[in-house]
């Protein structure tokens, strides 16, 4: 790595540093945008005790939930749980720290902590299980919860193409919350499909810019699907 | 007669106005797309982060990178566009969906729903409907009027942990179109389902439940 080059050659060397106890955030929406290959090199070093800030934790057998076979993750920040074996046996037994918290908090909390605001206000689950405790105070005639923003040790994100400077687009819904979990870790830790040249990318249509990105690598991805739901051609 | 869930969704998708961006749930709810009235120009909004979701594809259209918020593969319309997570909440939670329809297990008289928890049983989490019912503009909640065993889930105050306080004024079950009267505490009934008498609905219905001087029956 020289300058602005962010590229890594190895899964080895994009997730160096990464040790016990850290907090990892990752991209994706169920299976779809998630960094699989850094996930399975996570698996591969089995650093313990992890806090893991995800929308959800994969499926058995792929994506976060292989992190659950050798209980590497002590903490799940995540808005919906429910398609995991694994994650429910560890959940019922104690085993795992659970912290369910609303989809849209979840990204503001994100996109706060990458910008530096350390907490917002918001109507959002006032009233409910996930408000009480919480600081309460009304804004134009209504009552606001205060939401704490959330960083991380890590940020696992997956992208379509990049350049070698960081420079990223995502593809479909794939993007999900992997542009707001890019800026919230200390290292952020970005797989790719393609990586291209500086100035092959149109800078207009740049969603993650490379100021964001630490370590950027090539990859190949399975992309499972998760409900193949299909019409009549 | 009790309406399907299919005569459900056709109520629901008659209100919808010509050029409205609409959030539609899980269950009955997902059903309205498939009854938006010709000629309506309709935006579906996916909070994965799509504006715009088309029906599911064709085997060869398939694509992992095109999910909808219940995790199935779906395309886009002309005119679609796609975002981030935190950008697609700025639209709900910033009030910009014009109109959301959601189920539910129970509500009340004062607007509260509970949609997310059973507590004793598996707790999968709320996904993003915390969000949407705050900070949606219209809500619509579809739910059966009665549960399994005949139990009003129209009630006087929410027994299970809430989804939301003081956000749902407008709910269609399968019995009746009600709206909820936050500010006297109460149900006013507004249609009825064919067939069925508002002494019915009245008698189904936990919390207090007055019936409108101009109640009628559903065009279904």
């Amino acid at each position: 790595m020289s300058g602005f080059d962010k590229v890594v050659n190895s899964y080895e060397e994009a997730m160096e540093g990464l040790a016990d106890g850290m907090t990892v955030l990752a991209g994706g929406f169920g299976l779809s945008g998630i960094p699989e290959n850094l996930i399975n090199q996570i698996k591969k070093l089995g650093v313990k005790d992890l806090t893991v800030v995800s929308n959800n934790c994969g499926v058995d057998g792929f994506g976060l939930g292989i992190l659950l076979e050798d209980k590497q993750i002590k903490k799940m920040v995540a808005s919906y749980v429910g398609e995991n074996k694994l994650f429910e046996r560890q959940m019922m037994s104690g085993e795992l720290e659970v912290e369910l918290t609303p989809q849209g908090t979840l990204a503001e909390k994100l996109r706060a902590g990458g910008a530096g605001i350390p907490a917002f206000f918001t109507a959002t689950a006032y009233g409910t299980p996930i408000g009480e405790g919480k600081e309460v105070r009304e804004f134009h005639g209504r009552p606001h919860i205060l939401e704490q923003a959330i960083t991380g040790d890590f940020s696992i994100v997956k992208a379509w193409k990049a350049d070698r400077y960081g420079n990223a687009i995502y593809r479909g819904t794939a993007r999900n919350f992997n542009p707001e979990i890019a800026t919230a870790g200390r290292i952020c830790v970005m797989e790719v499909e393609e990586i291209v040249e500086p100035g092959e990318l149109d800078p207009n249509y740049i969603h993650t810019p490379g100021i964001f990105v630490d370590r950027l690598i090539q990859g190949t991805f399975e992309k499972r699907i998760e409900r193949r739901t299909v019409r009549e051609a | 007669m009790s309406l399907t869930r299919e005569q459900m969704a056709m109520r629901v998708a008659r209100t919808i106005e010509d050029g409205s961006y609409v959030n539609l749930g899980i269950g009955i709810p997902t059903l309205v797309a498939n009854y938006i009235p010709e000629g309506r120009e309709v935006m579906l909004q996916s909070e994965n982060g799509l504006l715009g979701m088309g029906p599911f594809p064709t085997e060869d259209e398939v694509d992992a990178d095109y999910i909808n918020a219940g995790k199935q593969t779906i395309t886009t319309v002309n005119g679609s566009s796609i975002f981030s997570s935190a950008e697609s909440f700025a639209m709900i939670r910033g009030g910009h969906v014009d109109m959301t329809a959601l189920g539910a297990f129970e509500v009340d008289v004062n607007g509260n729903i509970a949609s997310w928890m059973v507590p004793g049983k598996l707790i999968k989490g709320m996904g993003g409907s915390m969000d949407l019912v705050a900070g949606a503009k219209n809500i619509v909640c579809m739910m059966t009027h009665t549960d399994k065993e005949g139990n009003s889930k129209l009630l006087k105050q929410c027994k299970l942990p809430l989804t939301g306080a003081g956000c749902i004024r407008r709910v269609l079950t399968d019995l009746a179109f009600v709206e909820i009267d936050i500010e006297n505490s109460r149900y006013i009934l507004r249609e009825t389902a064919p067939g069925v008498s508002p002494d019915e609905v009245v008698s189904k219905t936990e919390g207090e439940m007055i019936v409108a001087d101009d109640v009628r029956e559903m065009d279904v």
